[in-house]
């Protein structure tokens, strides 16, 4: 119809020649499919050949079946080895999927004639010795110009991450030639796909005669031949011989009466008159491999070149949307647009649809084009429906230009080779697939058992629910874990549906782990994606999964969704660590988080509510302890001045166990409490000591520096809710950053009278109350008790029943005996309170002083327990007292 | 590429601000050796009279259909903008260098009597392609409305000439009609500037005419249909605050074209360069010697805040509220240079341009002061050789 389909060629095409009709086409083309079947319709063959692995002539049969639905994919695999095989995928749209659909109507046999997957699948073992396989036999193949398109074998599917796969694949494309960029270059082209869409696949099949496309294409692809040979393809050579031979077979046994699909580049070489001799001879000695196959399905993602898998183009949705309607493709298209638009809520009206319609035909025009393509539909709906902005035109192209569509497969096909590999597995585990529901325990520093859980986890991940993970009884420990098995048979469909994702359970589940993540709807969501990649051992995933999660972080702006993202985060590194997991990537991606936290945490602190700002404070509890962990791999000289910061600190607070040290702490404090005060206090100050600026303590200084700047900013703000105000007090106070001294004047400033009685209230929420053991603090402190004290006589009678209820909840979370005590403090009155020494004496079940001997004796236990040095083991020994006061 | 022009400045190669003023500093993305611009003249001449010679040799040798009223068919007018060479030999400069598709669309839309909106932030050419397209299309650019707050409704639709008015009565003789109008009578191309400046309600008033192609003048108890070749194209900031957004029902009459931001981070740095040596000299600001780095830097900022993106394309970013324009880009350049060389050594500093490059991005000061803090904190102070930078915006406070 244009250039290089002159007239006079086109007539003496007419009609078909002798021989077997030779249909060339391009894979996955609309056009072609549509040509293919009228041609077919036209002429009738007895037979009809179609390049593919003749090994798969037994599941032909199957794609009559009801539960066939494409895009399916033929897989062919090395017995042994799922993970090296080859994909021949097949659309709706595909000529060959239209040729095999017609033979099995019109009950005609219809075969596969290309080069044996033996043959091929060994191609690949022999060009990679390394042992990343290259299966890149059938189909790296005629047709680079179509795109390396065509039942293509997936150059990536062996090894999807190895770079050198991939590396040699590019260079092996460069040295070869572009067969269509040629013609489309002679008919003045720029874009050979573009050519080719004008061409043939845009035509209807309006001349009526239904060969005349294929004959002169047909001749076209001679000429190319001629000029340049195999074009760099050598194994063409090899499958073509066998080709030949298929095909004079069949007409032996048919006569001229044999229909041929195949790749339009092969057309000329099955034309070519050769000895079988010769043939034969070029088919000698081919390595072999033992191959298997079936049916897999297979979706217009993976369709599309955007997944990088390699049937090759870019718009299976758009092609489906060709094939399958009769007429007013683009009207319909553009209906189909609106629609979608419709439904994300924007406003498309019929008029857009005319007026896109109108665009997209008057850029055709203008581009000279037959019938708009998928560039001027795209240009028109970008310019009319989209308002000149790319981000709805990114959903319409991955809806309806990609699209959605999931093939079927029949369950009577055969086993995936991931079915097979997940047997082959559990054998080695030991691991049988039971109906019965049964528990497992694993202890995870036992390799086998260590590969047990990475199978379920990795199972769960493909959406094969064998194992549930629950609660270990008993232990808290990382390295056990417990699972309720139970093998249901409806978990061997899930199997085989999670085929499509690879031929190897490690394969599949690195690739569903991918897509998930791209696909995953909240940042939360990734964050619980990477733990399970860490817990499932998919390094490969790690990567794609970490880029994802860095980047909805970086454009989240909701800091609650950083907040809670941040936990489970740190939570996965310290997974990694107990499994050998490199984490760097992970390390490095929570630090960044948490950074993002620091920055965005104090304005999102300001003007909340009382739910938002209770929510805020648990946000606030979270990024603190995950703080925490992510700070203990901080660099030294930080690690030492917290370290020192909380010794000094340390002393002079109260916060060592009361169960085991009963009588040591709260006189010391109360005592040296001015002394250690001050100390700490002008260590702290250096931290935080400007509160307004979150990196007060230097750019450089560690994670949790910057943290307790952070807080030091929240403490001191106004406008900040009371209970965050609180719980920023105490978290300082907790760490050793803010001196007992510090505490109870900023205490003093929220309980005097210039505060609202229910901001107070709420502050002292924050700061004693929940489960954080603030009761002991109050039982210790009674600095801090008389305060809350003094406030709550002097708080005014009717705002008291306002602060009645949080009062309650504050004081009604402490522990019986605690709350005893502070009965017992407070009834005793605060006559005493102007000496803390003598007060301290007057607490039941304590003794006056500190009774260091008894306390040493018990430091060396501890010492060995922990498993630390000197310093640290004064440091940790600090923390984990305030743990057992907060537990 | 595309230069932002300060309205300041005089410079040879690029005078061409709008007529009535405006932020008026749309591009230029010509090649230097655009002819007829060389003459130094005070006042810019038009687009059809500067490229007079070109546009005649494009309307003589196309043979392809024009639509009605239409100078030359739309692939000259695409060639007009693109550039090209002609069968004669005639060389055709490229008035706009930018994606091709921008332009096809763009004069397929003017061809489909739809009116076309050009959108974009300041400094990409909007002003500069929808006058050059007028020429090209109608052979007159000057069918112009400026937008401003204050444009009252005659602007676009008529007004009185009251001493005629007041004399004879209500006639066509005492109607003074707009741009708008003229293009509508004569099948021409009219032009808006800054569409949405325009408040709304006056905004409003081009709906009858894009949809019903008439505007009536009930006075006369008479109309102005449209002829053939009548279309209109406006542009707008889309990212510029305080604008008035268009109606739904005005929005639909268009179709868009988004004009983009220089490309390359090299053609973004040797645009600002360039107007900061021109406005420099202007200012009478010494020169700097080693600015380069810093203009470099500031570019990078700008754009990488821009693009919501770091210029390795690891690291996603949070985009300000402000546009970040090229054009805001050689402002804090300028101011920066006038700090240096005030109060500085003369040498152009981090410290210099800090407070400019804050200012320029913090615009909302609540969501802008996280972005740009996150931005330091998570991008510039990990980078090499950023150190200075990093601390003289901590100076500047954060």
């Amino acid at each position: 119809m244009s250039g290089i389909l002159p007239e006079a060629e086109r007539a003496e095409g007419v009609g078909r020649g002798p021989g077997p009709l030779l249909l060339g086409v391009r894979h996955h083309g609309p056009g072609s499919a549509r040509a293919v079947r009228a041609a077919l319709e036209a002429s009738s063959p007895r037979t009809v050949l179609i390049e593919g692995p003749p090994e798969a002539d037994a599941l032909i049969a199957l794609a009559a079946d009801e539960g066939m639905q494409p895009p399916v994919a033929l897989l062919a695999h090395v017995v042994d080895e799922p993970g090296r095989s080859a994909f021949w995928p097949l659309a709706e749209f595909s000529p060959e999927w239209v040729a095999i659909r017609w033979a099995l109507e019109h009950d005609v046999p219809a075969r596969f004639i290309d080069l044996p997957a033996t043959h091929t699948l060994a191609w690949g073992r022999e060009e990679a010795p390394d042992g990343s396989a290259t299966p890149d036999g059938p189909d790296a193949d005629g047709e680079p110009g179509t795109s390396g398109t065509g039942p293509s074998a997936d150059p990536g599917t062996g090894e999807p991450e190895t770079p050198e796969t991939a590396g040699s694949g590019a260079a092996e494309e460069a040295i070869r030639i572009d067969p269509l960029a040629v013609l489309a270059e002679t008919a003045g082209y720029d874009d050979p796909e573009r050519w080719w869409e004008d061409v043939i696949e845009h035509r209807g099949l309006r001349d009526g005669d239904a060969f005349a496309p294929f004959e002169v294409l047909g001749e076209a692809m001679g000429a190319l031949r001629e000029a340049y040979g195999t074009g760099g393809h050598e194994r063409d050579l090899v499958r073509e011989a066998y080709m030949r031979l298929q095909v004079r077979a069949a007409q032996r046994e048919f006569g001229d009466d044999v229909a041929v699909v195949c790749g339009a580049w092969h057309v000329p070489a099955l034309r070519q008159r050769t000895t079988v001799a010769a043939d034969r001879a070029l088919l000698k000695g081919l390595p072999k491999a033992k191959a298997d196959m079936t049916w897999v399905p297979w979706t217009h993602r993976r369709l599309s070149r955007v997944s990088g898998y390699g049937a090759g183009i870019d718009s299976p949705g758009w092609y489906g949307h060709l094939f399958s309607t009769a007429d007013r493709p683009i009207e319909r298209w553009m209906t189909k647009v609106a629609g979608l638009l419709r439904d994300e809520d924007r406003l498309v009206s019929s008029a857009h649809v005319i007026e896109a319609v109108r665009l997209a035909d008057t850029l055709a025009a203008m581009r000279g084009r037959p019938l708009p393509g998928l560039t001027e539909t795209t240009d028109a709906v970008r310019a009319v429906m989209c308002e000149g902005s790319d981000v709805p035109l990114a959903l319409v192209h991955d809806k309806l230009v990609v699209g959605d569509v999931l093939g079927e497969v029949p369950a009577s096909a055969p086993a995936v080779p991931l079915q097979r590999d997940l047997a082959r597995i559990q054998r080695r585990l030991r691991l049988k697939p039971e109906a019965q529901e049964r528990e497992l325990e694993l202890d995870l520093r036992k390799e086998n058992d260590a590969e047990r859980s990475r199978l379920l986890h990795r199972l769960r991940l493909l959406g094969v629910e064998w194992g549930e993970p629950v609660a270990s009884r008993g232990s808290t420990g990382t390295f056990r874990e417990t699972w309720r098995l139970r093998w249901e048979p409806e978990l061997a469909v899930r199997v085989a549906e999670a085929g499509v994702w690879g031929t190897t359970v490690v394969a599949a589940a690195t690739a569903k782990a991918e897509t998930d993540a791209v696909g995953a709807g909240s940042l939360a969501d990734v964050t619980a994606l990477a733990e399970r990649c860490l817990l499932a051992e998919l390094p490969d995933a790690l990567p794609v999964v970490m880029r994802i999660l860095a980047d909805r972080a970086a454009l989240d702006a909701d800091v609650g969704h950083l907040a809670q993202a941040l936990p489970a985060l740190v939570r996965s590194l310290r997974y990694g660590d107990v499994r050998g997991t490199g984490t760097q990537a992970l390390a490095e991606v929570a630090a960044g988080l948490a950074e993002r936290v620091f920055v965005g945490l104090p304005p999102a602190c300001a003007a909340l509510d009382a739910d938002a700002a209770e929510e805020m404070r648990g946000h606030v509890d979270a990024v603190h302890g995950a703080v925490g962990l992510l700070g203990e791999g901080e660099d030294e000289d930080d690690e030492d001045e917290d370290s020192a910061a909380s010794e000094s600190g340390g002393k002079g607070e109260p916060k060592s166990e009361p169960d085991i040290g009963a009588e040591s702490e709260p006189d010391v404090g109360a005592g040296s409490g001015a002394e250690a005060g001050s100390g700490s206090g002008s260590g702290s100050g250096a931290s935080f000591g400007s509160p307004g600026s979150p990196a007060g303590s230097g750019p450089r200084a560690g994670i949790r520096g910057r943290w307790h700047a952070v807080l030091g900013t929240l403490s001191g703000r106004d406008t900040v809710p009371g209970v965050i105000r609180g719980r920023a007090v105490r978290l300082l106070l907790d760490d050793g950053e803010l001196a007992q001294d510090e505490a109870a004047r900023l205490m003093g400033l929220v309980l005097s009278p210039g505060t609202a009685p229910g901001d107070a209230a709420a502050w002292i929420e924050g700061f004693v109350g929940g489960g954080s053991g603030g009761g002991m603090l109050l039982v210790h402190d009674e600095r801090l008790l008389g305060l809350v004290d003094a406030w709550l006589t002097g708080v005014p009678g009717d705002a008291f029943t306002d602060v009645l209820p949080l009062l309650r909840r504050t004081f009604s979370a402490y522990e019986p005996g605690v709350r005893r005590t502070l009965g017992e403090l407070v009834r005793r009155g605060p006559g005493t309170r102007g000496s803390a020494m003598a007060a301290s004496s007057g607490i039941p079940g304590f003794a006056p002083d500190l009774d260091a001997e008894r306390a040493d004796a018990v430091l060396p236990v501890l010492r060995l327990l922990l498993g630390l040095d000197e310093t640290e083991g004064a440091d940790d020994a600090d923390d984990n007292d305030l743990v057992g006061v907060a537990r | 590429m595309s230069v932002s022009v300060d309205p300041t400045s005089v410079d040879p190669s690029q005078h061409h601000s709008t007529p009535v003023g405006g932020d008026g500093s749309e591009g230029a993305p010509t090649s230097p050796s655009a002819p007829a611009r060389e003459t130094g003249e005070e006042l810019r001449p038009h687009a059809e009279d500067a490229f007079a010679a070109e546009l005649a040799a494009l309307a003589a040798q196309d043979d392809r259909p024009r639509p009605a009223r239409w100078r030359m068919s739309p692939w000259a007018v695409a060639t007009y903008l693109l550039g090209g060479t002609l069968p004669d030999g005639t060389v055709i400069t490229p008035k706009y260098v930018g994606p091709r598709r921008i332009v096809e669309v763009a004069v397929t839309t003017l061809a489909t009597d739809r009116a076309l909106l050009l959108l974009g932030v300041p400094g990409t050419a909007k002003t500069w392609v929808s006058e050059h397209l007028a020429a090209a299309v109608s052979g007159d650019s000057t069918l112009l409305v400026q937008g401003t707050a204050g444009t009252p409704e005659e602007a676009i639709r008529y007004g009185w000439n009251y001493a005629q008015l007041l004399a004879h009565g209500p006639s066509r003789d005492a109607l003074v009609p707009s741009p708008v109008m003229r293009a509508m009578a004569e099948g021409m191309t009219a032009r808006v500037e800054e569409l949405t400046r325009i408040p709304a309600d006056v905004q409003d008033s081009l709906i009858t005419i894009l949809s019903e192609k008439t505007l009536p003048i009930p006075e006369l108890g008479s109309e102005v249909q449209a002829v053939r070749g009548f279309n209109l194209i406006a542009t707008a900031n889309d990212r510029d605050r305080g604008v008035n957004d268009l109606s739904s029902a005005l929005r639909r009459r268009f179709n868009t074209v988004v004009l983009p931001l220089p490309e390359s981070a090299d053609a973004e740095v040797e645009i600002v360069s360039r107007r900061v040596d021109q406005i420099g000299r202007s200012l009478d600001l010494p020169t700097a010697p080693d600015g380069i780095d810093e203009i470099r830097r500031v570019v990078t900022v700008f754009r990488e805040l821009r693009d919501g993106l770091t210029a390795d394309g690891r690291t996603k970013l949070k985009s300000p509220s402000g546009t970040l324009s090229t054009a805001e880009a050689i402002s804090v350049v300028t101011n920066g240079l006038a700090l240096a060389a005030h109060f500085g050594d003369g040498v152009l500093r981090a410290s210099d341009v800090a407070a400019g490059i804050q200012g320029a991005v913090i615009r909302d000061p609540a969501a802008d002061r996280v972005i740009w803090q996150e931005y330091l904190e998570a991008v510039v102070r990990e980078r090499d050789g950023w150190k200075d930078f990093y601390r003289a915006c901590r100076e500047v406070g954060a």
